[in-house]
Protein backbone atom coordinates (compact mmCIF):
# COMPACT_ATOMS: atom_id res chain seq x y z
CA UNK A 1 0.00 0.00 0.00
CA UNK A 2 2.71 2.36 0.60
CA UNK A 3 4.14 1.67 -2.72
CA UNK A 4 1.11 2.91 -4.64
CA UNK A 5 1.08 6.16 -2.15
CA UNK A 6 4.55 6.61 -2.76
CA UNK A 7 3.75 6.41 -6.52
CA UNK A 8 1.30 9.00 -5.87
CA UNK A 9 3.52 10.76 -4.14
CA UNK A 10 6.29 11.29 -6.64
CA UNK A 11 3.44 12.10 -9.71
CA UNK A 12 2.32 15.40 -7.11
CA UNK A 13 5.74 16.23 -6.66
CA UNK A 14 7.08 16.04 -10.36
CA UNK A 15 3.70 18.19 -11.27
CA UNK A 16 4.15 20.69 -8.58
CA UNK A 17 7.89 21.02 -9.88
CA UNK A 18 6.43 21.36 -13.68
CA UNK A 19 4.39 24.05 -12.53
CA UNK A 20 6.87 25.80 -10.90
CA UNK A 21 9.02 25.81 -13.67
CA UNK A 22 6.26 27.14 -15.64
CA UNK A 23 6.48 29.97 -12.83
CA UNK A 24 9.73 30.37 -13.33
CA UNK A 25 9.76 30.33 -16.85
CA UNK A 26 6.74 32.77 -17.64
CA UNK A 27 6.80 34.65 -14.36
CA UNK A 28 5.97 38.89 -15.10
CA UNK A 29 8.72 40.09 -12.40
CA UNK A 30 11.86 39.08 -10.91
CA UNK A 31 10.19 38.03 -7.40
CA UNK A 32 7.69 36.01 -9.24
CA UNK A 33 11.33 33.89 -10.48
CA UNK A 34 12.72 34.46 -6.80
CA UNK A 35 9.54 32.70 -5.16
CA UNK A 36 9.04 29.63 -8.09
CA UNK A 37 12.79 28.86 -7.38
CA UNK A 38 11.91 28.70 -3.63
CA UNK A 39 9.03 26.66 -3.84
CA UNK A 40 11.26 24.13 -6.21
CA UNK A 41 13.77 23.98 -3.33
CA UNK A 42 10.87 23.15 -0.77
CA UNK A 43 9.13 20.64 -3.43
CA UNK A 44 13.14 18.89 -3.92
CA UNK A 45 13.24 18.69 -0.39
CA UNK A 46 9.75 16.71 -0.57
CA UNK A 47 11.31 14.26 -3.57
CA UNK A 48 14.47 13.29 -1.54
CA UNK A 49 12.50 12.77 1.54
CA UNK A 50 9.91 10.13 -0.47
CA UNK A 51 13.23 8.84 -2.46
CA UNK A 52 14.79 7.92 1.13
CA UNK A 53 11.23 6.12 1.92
CA UNK A 54 11.20 4.08 -0.97
CA UNK A 55 14.94 2.87 -0.89
CA UNK A 56 14.47 2.93 2.84
CA UNK A 57 17.58 4.76 3.53
CA UNK A 58 18.14 7.53 5.77
CA UNK A 59 21.62 8.34 3.77
CA UNK A 60 19.33 11.35 1.72
CA UNK A 61 18.48 13.00 4.96
CA UNK A 62 21.96 15.16 5.00
CA UNK A 63 21.26 16.44 1.55
CA UNK A 64 17.32 17.06 2.30
CA UNK A 65 18.82 19.27 5.41
CA UNK A 66 21.11 20.94 3.09
CA UNK A 67 19.22 21.40 0.16
CA UNK A 68 16.44 23.63 2.69
CA UNK A 69 19.06 25.43 4.17
CA UNK A 70 20.79 26.73 0.40
CA UNK A 71 17.19 27.43 -0.25
CA UNK A 72 16.35 29.54 2.66
CA UNK A 73 20.41 31.33 2.28
CA UNK A 74 19.59 31.83 -1.52
CA UNK A 75 16.30 33.00 -1.61
CA UNK A 76 17.22 35.87 1.34
CA UNK A 77 20.46 36.41 -0.42
CA UNK A 78 18.73 37.48 -3.49
CA UNK A 79 16.42 39.45 -1.60
CA UNK A 80 18.75 41.19 0.04
CA UNK A 81 20.57 42.59 -3.26
CA UNK A 82 17.71 43.43 -4.32
CA UNK A 83 16.71 45.50 -1.32
CA UNK A 84 20.12 46.87 -0.45
CA UNK A 85 22.28 46.11 -3.14
CA UNK A 86 24.74 44.41 -1.71
CA UNK A 87 24.82 41.21 -0.01
CA UNK A 88 27.08 41.43 2.99
CA UNK A 89 27.56 44.70 4.42
CA UNK B 1 4.48 -3.66 9.61
CA UNK B 2 1.44 -3.34 11.31
CA UNK B 3 -1.10 -2.72 8.78
CA UNK B 4 -2.38 0.26 11.25
CA UNK B 5 1.29 1.98 10.57
CA UNK B 6 0.79 1.27 6.67
CA UNK B 7 -2.65 2.95 6.73
CA UNK B 8 -1.28 6.03 8.53
CA UNK B 9 2.14 6.35 6.29
CA UNK B 10 -0.03 6.38 3.31
CA UNK B 11 -2.39 9.08 4.24
CA UNK B 12 0.12 11.20 5.19
CA UNK B 13 1.97 11.14 2.11
CA UNK B 14 -1.12 10.86 -0.17
CA UNK B 15 -2.22 13.89 2.08
CA UNK B 16 1.39 15.84 1.61
CA UNK B 17 1.46 15.55 -2.03
CA UNK B 18 -2.56 16.79 -2.50
CA UNK B 19 -0.83 20.17 -0.43
CA UNK B 20 2.32 20.24 -2.45
CA UNK B 21 -0.09 20.28 -5.82
CA UNK B 22 -1.92 22.72 -4.14
CA UNK B 23 0.84 25.31 -3.35
CA UNK B 24 2.23 24.66 -6.38
CA UNK B 25 -1.13 25.35 -8.05
CA UNK B 26 -1.84 28.68 -6.97
CA UNK B 27 1.35 29.80 -7.87
CA UNK B 28 0.41 29.48 -11.54
CA UNK B 29 -3.68 30.39 -11.03
CA UNK B 30 -3.51 33.65 -8.75
CA UNK B 31 -3.19 36.41 -10.25
CA UNK B 32 -0.40 38.62 -8.35
CA UNK B 33 3.08 38.24 -6.52
CA UNK B 34 1.34 39.13 -3.25
CA UNK B 35 -1.23 36.95 -3.62
CA UNK B 36 0.58 34.27 -4.82
CA UNK B 37 3.25 34.30 -1.89
CA UNK B 38 0.17 33.05 0.18
CA UNK B 39 0.15 29.82 -1.95
CA UNK B 40 3.89 28.54 -1.49
CA UNK B 41 4.54 29.09 2.03
CA UNK B 42 1.37 27.44 3.85
CA UNK B 43 0.44 24.88 1.30
CA UNK B 44 3.97 23.69 0.97
CA UNK B 45 5.42 23.52 4.20
CA UNK B 46 2.30 21.13 5.54
CA UNK B 47 3.09 19.19 2.58
CA UNK B 48 6.71 18.40 3.27
CA UNK B 49 5.67 18.36 7.06
CA UNK B 50 3.53 15.15 6.16
CA UNK B 51 6.44 13.39 3.74
CA UNK B 52 9.03 13.98 7.05
CA UNK B 53 5.91 12.54 9.58
CA UNK B 54 5.69 9.79 7.01
CA UNK B 55 9.06 9.10 6.71
CA UNK B 56 9.81 9.23 10.85
CA UNK B 57 6.88 6.62 11.29
CA UNK B 58 7.68 4.30 8.30
CA UNK B 59 12.07 3.98 9.99
CA UNK B 60 9.91 3.60 13.42
CA UNK B 61 7.87 0.65 11.58
CA UNK B 62 10.67 -0.87 9.83
CA UNK B 63 13.90 -0.53 12.66
CA UNK B 64 12.12 -0.21 15.42
CA UNK B 65 13.89 2.55 16.95
CA UNK B 66 12.73 6.18 16.63
CA UNK B 67 14.01 8.17 13.93
CA UNK B 68 14.05 11.80 15.17
CA UNK B 69 16.06 13.70 12.98
CA UNK B 70 13.22 14.55 10.71
CA UNK B 71 11.92 17.34 13.26
CA UNK B 72 15.10 19.53 12.28
CA UNK B 73 13.94 19.83 8.54
CA UNK B 74 10.47 20.16 9.87
CA UNK B 75 11.28 23.39 12.49
CA UNK B 76 13.81 24.39 9.91
CA UNK B 77 11.11 25.52 7.28
CA UNK B 78 8.87 26.22 9.79
CA UNK B 79 11.21 28.97 11.10
CA UNK B 80 12.12 29.68 7.44
CA UNK B 81 8.74 30.39 5.42
CA UNK B 82 7.65 33.31 7.15
CA UNK B 83 11.16 34.60 7.10
CA UNK B 84 11.51 34.02 3.50
CA UNK B 85 8.30 35.12 2.55
CA UNK B 86 8.45 38.93 4.52
CA UNK B 87 11.44 39.05 2.50
CA UNK B 88 10.34 38.47 -1.07
CA UNK B 89 7.20 40.89 -0.35
CA UNK B 90 9.33 43.41 1.14
CA UNK B 91 11.54 43.25 -2.25
CA UNK B 92 8.72 42.82 -4.31
CA UNK B 93 7.72 46.42 -2.96
CA UNK B 94 11.36 47.73 -2.79
CA UNK B 95 11.09 47.15 -6.82
CA UNK B 96 7.57 48.59 -7.65
CA UNK B 97 7.95 52.13 -6.23
CA UNK B 98 4.45 52.50 -8.02
CA UNK B 99 2.49 50.43 -5.21
CA UNK B 100 3.15 52.98 -3.01
CA UNK B 101 -0.32 54.87 -3.39
CA UNK B 102 -2.70 51.36 -2.65
CA UNK B 103 -1.08 50.87 0.62
CA UNK B 104 -2.96 51.65 3.48
CA UNK B 105 -1.55 54.48 5.98
CA UNK B 106 0.63 53.42 8.82
CA UNK B 107 -1.39 55.14 11.52
CA UNK B 108 1.85 56.79 12.77
CA UNK B 109 3.88 59.96 11.60
CA UNK B 110 5.73 57.93 9.63
CA UNK B 111 5.39 55.73 6.63
CA UNK B 112 6.18 52.17 5.78
CA UNK B 113 10.11 51.35 6.57
CA UNK B 114 10.41 50.26 2.78
CA UNK B 115 9.96 54.03 1.13
CA UNK B 116 10.91 55.96 4.28
CA UNK B 117 13.81 56.72 5.97
CA UNK B 118 13.43 55.47 10.05
CA UNK B 119 12.61 58.39 12.10
CA UNK B 120 15.86 58.58 14.09
CA UNK B 121 18.44 56.03 13.88
CA UNK B 122 20.02 57.00 17.13
CA UNK B 123 16.62 56.56 18.77
CA UNK B 124 16.91 52.97 18.76
CA UNK B 125 13.82 51.31 19.12
CA UNK B 126 13.04 51.70 15.30
CA UNK B 127 16.15 51.00 14.12
CA UNK B 128 16.78 47.82 16.50
CA UNK B 129 13.66 46.26 14.76
CA UNK B 130 14.50 46.89 11.29
CA UNK B 131 17.79 45.29 12.21
CA UNK B 132 16.25 42.41 13.47
CA UNK B 133 14.04 42.05 11.00
CA UNK B 134 16.98 42.32 8.01
CA UNK B 135 19.34 39.75 9.96
CA UNK C 1 26.48 46.59 25.19
CA UNK C 2 26.39 45.89 28.77
CA UNK C 3 28.35 48.81 30.72
CA UNK C 4 32.18 47.57 31.02
CA UNK C 5 32.26 48.66 34.77
CA UNK C 6 29.65 45.73 35.35
CA UNK C 7 31.01 43.16 37.16
CA UNK C 8 30.04 39.68 36.05
CA UNK C 9 29.44 36.40 37.52
CA UNK C 10 31.09 33.23 36.65
CA UNK C 11 27.52 32.25 35.60
CA UNK C 12 27.24 35.13 33.31
CA UNK C 13 30.82 34.29 32.15
CA UNK C 14 30.90 30.70 31.45
CA UNK C 15 26.95 30.07 30.48
CA UNK C 16 25.86 33.22 28.75
CA UNK C 17 22.46 31.90 27.62
CA UNK C 18 21.21 28.76 29.20
CA UNK C 19 18.67 28.54 26.95
CA UNK C 20 21.02 28.39 23.79
CA UNK C 21 23.00 25.62 24.96
CA UNK C 22 20.07 23.41 25.90
CA UNK C 23 18.96 24.23 21.98
CA UNK C 24 22.36 23.50 20.54
CA UNK C 25 22.54 20.59 22.53
CA UNK C 26 19.25 18.84 21.51
CA UNK C 27 20.06 20.45 18.16
CA UNK C 28 23.15 17.95 18.23
CA UNK C 29 21.53 14.67 19.66
CA UNK C 30 19.10 15.42 16.68
CA UNK C 31 21.61 15.70 14.26
CA UNK C 32 23.20 12.43 15.12
CA UNK C 33 19.75 10.41 15.36
CA UNK C 34 21.22 8.15 18.08
CA UNK C 35 22.13 8.26 21.64
CA UNK C 36 25.52 7.88 22.45
CA UNK C 37 27.68 9.19 25.76
CA UNK C 38 30.59 10.44 23.32
CA UNK C 39 27.95 12.30 21.25
CA UNK C 40 26.02 14.21 24.26
CA UNK C 41 29.77 15.28 25.95
CA UNK C 42 30.87 16.97 22.21
CA UNK C 43 27.27 18.44 22.04
CA UNK C 44 27.50 19.59 25.51
CA UNK C 45 30.95 21.32 24.49
CA UNK C 46 29.67 22.74 21.14
CA UNK C 47 27.16 24.02 23.54
CA UNK C 48 28.72 25.70 25.95
CA UNK C 49 31.63 26.70 23.58
CA UNK C 50 29.00 28.67 21.01
CA UNK C 51 27.22 30.90 23.24
CA UNK C 52 30.73 32.43 24.94
CA UNK C 53 32.05 33.06 21.11
CA UNK C 54 29.17 34.72 19.85
CA UNK C 55 28.12 36.28 22.71
CA UNK C 56 28.88 39.76 21.44
CA UNK C 57 26.11 39.24 18.94
CA UNK C 58 23.43 38.88 21.73
CA UNK C 59 24.36 40.69 24.44
CA UNK C 60 20.92 40.28 26.54
CA UNK C 61 18.68 37.32 27.14
CA UNK C 62 15.92 37.03 25.43
CA UNK C 63 12.82 38.68 27.86
CA UNK C 64 10.74 35.47 27.78
CA UNK C 65 8.55 35.17 31.43
CA UNK C 66 5.89 32.43 30.97
CA UNK C 67 7.92 29.81 29.37
CA UNK C 68 4.36 27.36 29.95
CA UNK C 69 2.35 29.91 28.29
CA UNK C 70 5.23 29.91 25.15
CA UNK C 71 4.82 26.26 24.52
CA UNK C 72 0.93 26.67 24.57
CA UNK C 73 1.01 29.62 22.35
CA UNK C 74 3.03 27.47 19.96
CA UNK C 75 0.69 24.16 20.18
CA UNK C 76 -2.08 27.11 19.16
CA UNK C 77 -0.16 28.34 15.90
CA UNK C 78 0.61 24.78 15.02
CA UNK C 79 -2.61 24.07 14.97
CA UNK C 80 -3.61 27.14 13.60
CA UNK C 81 -1.46 26.20 11.01
CA UNK C 82 -3.14 23.33 9.79
CA UNK C 83 -6.34 25.19 9.62
CA UNK C 84 -4.60 27.95 7.40
CA UNK C 85 -3.53 25.30 4.78
CA UNK C 86 -6.92 23.89 4.94
CA UNK C 87 -8.65 27.12 4.42
CA UNK C 88 -6.01 28.63 1.89
CA UNK C 89 -6.09 25.21 -0.55
CA UNK C 90 -10.04 25.42 0.01
CA UNK C 91 -9.72 29.04 -1.63
CA UNK C 92 -6.92 28.29 -4.00
CA UNK C 93 -9.09 25.12 -5.86
CA UNK C 94 -12.96 26.31 -5.55
CA UNK C 95 -12.52 29.84 -5.60
CA UNK C 96 -12.18 32.01 -9.06
CA UNK C 97 -9.46 34.49 -8.65
CA UNK C 98 -11.46 37.17 -9.29
CA UNK C 99 -13.92 36.58 -6.29
CA UNK C 100 -11.33 36.63 -3.42
CA UNK C 101 -10.97 40.66 -1.81
CA UNK C 102 -7.27 40.68 -1.06
CA UNK C 103 -6.22 43.88 0.55
CA UNK C 104 -4.03 45.42 2.91
CA UNK C 105 -4.28 46.11 6.71
CA UNK C 106 -2.23 47.53 9.00
CA UNK C 107 -2.37 46.37 12.48
CA UNK C 108 -1.40 48.74 15.21
CA UNK C 109 1.23 47.23 17.45
CA UNK C 110 1.27 47.02 21.24
CA UNK C 111 3.82 45.14 21.23
CA UNK C 112 7.67 46.48 22.29
CA UNK C 113 10.49 44.38 22.18
CA UNK C 114 12.18 43.70 18.83
CA UNK C 115 11.80 40.16 19.65
CA UNK C 116 8.22 40.21 20.28
CA UNK C 117 7.04 42.06 16.94
CA UNK C 118 9.33 39.43 14.96
CA UNK C 119 7.31 36.42 16.41
CA UNK C 120 4.33 38.09 15.66
CA UNK C 121 5.00 38.49 12.28
CA UNK C 122 6.22 35.28 11.44
CA UNK C 123 3.09 33.87 13.49
CA UNK C 124 1.18 36.10 10.96
CA UNK C 125 2.73 34.97 8.00
CA UNK C 126 2.38 31.28 8.58
CA UNK C 127 -1.88 31.53 9.39
CA UNK C 128 -5.18 31.86 7.54
CA UNK C 129 -4.53 33.84 4.43
CA UNK C 130 -1.99 36.61 5.99
CA UNK C 131 1.37 37.48 5.23
CA UNK C 132 3.08 39.91 6.96
CA UNK C 133 5.36 42.37 4.48
CA UNK C 134 6.38 45.59 5.67
CA UNK C 135 6.95 47.13 8.96
CA UNK C 136 6.09 51.24 9.77
CA UNK C 137 9.48 53.17 10.05
CA UNK C 138 9.13 53.83 13.50
CA UNK C 139 8.64 50.02 14.01
CA UNK C 140 5.13 50.83 15.57
CA UNK C 141 2.39 48.92 13.15
CA UNK C 142 2.76 45.57 10.72
CA UNK C 143 1.68 45.63 7.41
CA UNK C 144 -0.17 42.71 6.52
CA UNK C 145 -1.23 41.36 3.13
CA UNK C 146 -4.73 38.98 3.24
CA UNK C 147 -5.44 36.77 0.20
CA UNK C 148 -9.81 37.15 1.50
CA UNK C 149 -10.82 39.03 3.86
CA UNK C 150 -14.56 40.80 3.29
CA UNK C 151 -14.08 42.88 6.84
CA UNK C 152 -10.61 44.56 7.28
CA UNK C 153 -11.44 45.43 10.94
CA UNK C 154 -12.76 41.94 11.79
CA UNK C 155 -9.13 40.15 10.56
CA UNK C 156 -7.32 43.21 12.84
CA UNK C 157 -8.89 42.31 15.72
CA UNK C 158 -8.52 38.58 15.30
CA UNK C 159 -5.00 39.72 15.05
CA UNK C 160 -4.47 41.55 18.14
CA UNK C 161 -6.68 39.36 20.24
CA UNK C 162 -5.49 35.94 19.46
CA UNK C 163 -1.90 36.23 18.90
CA UNK C 164 -0.87 39.29 20.06
CA UNK C 165 -2.77 39.50 23.66
CA UNK C 166 -0.96 35.98 24.18
CA UNK C 167 2.44 37.19 23.24
CA UNK C 168 2.03 39.95 25.80
CA UNK C 169 1.93 37.89 28.36
CA UNK C 170 5.09 35.93 27.08
CA UNK C 171 7.17 38.87 26.38
CA UNK C 172 6.10 41.64 29.26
Amino acid sequence: MIGYALTFGFFAVCLALMLNLWRLVQGPTLMDRVLAVDTMMINAIALIILYGIQQQTTLYFEAALLLAMFGFISTVAYCRFVLRGDVIE
Amino acid sequence: MAFWLELVISLLIVVGGCFVIVGSVGLVKLPDLMSRLHAPTKATTLGVGGALVASMLYFWGIEGKVSIHEVLITAFLFLTAPVTAHFVAKAYLHQHPEKKPELPPTGRPYGWSTYDAPPDSTAGQAGDVEAEKKD
Amino acid sequence: MADKRHKRTFWERWLPHPLMTLTLVLLWMLLLNSFTVGGLVMGLILGVVIPIITSSFWPERPPIRAYGKALSFMLLVAWDVVVANVIVARLILFHPPESLKTRWVTVPLDLKSPEAITVLAGTISMTPGTVSSDLSADGRSLLVHCLDAPDAEEAVMQMKTRYEARLKEIFP
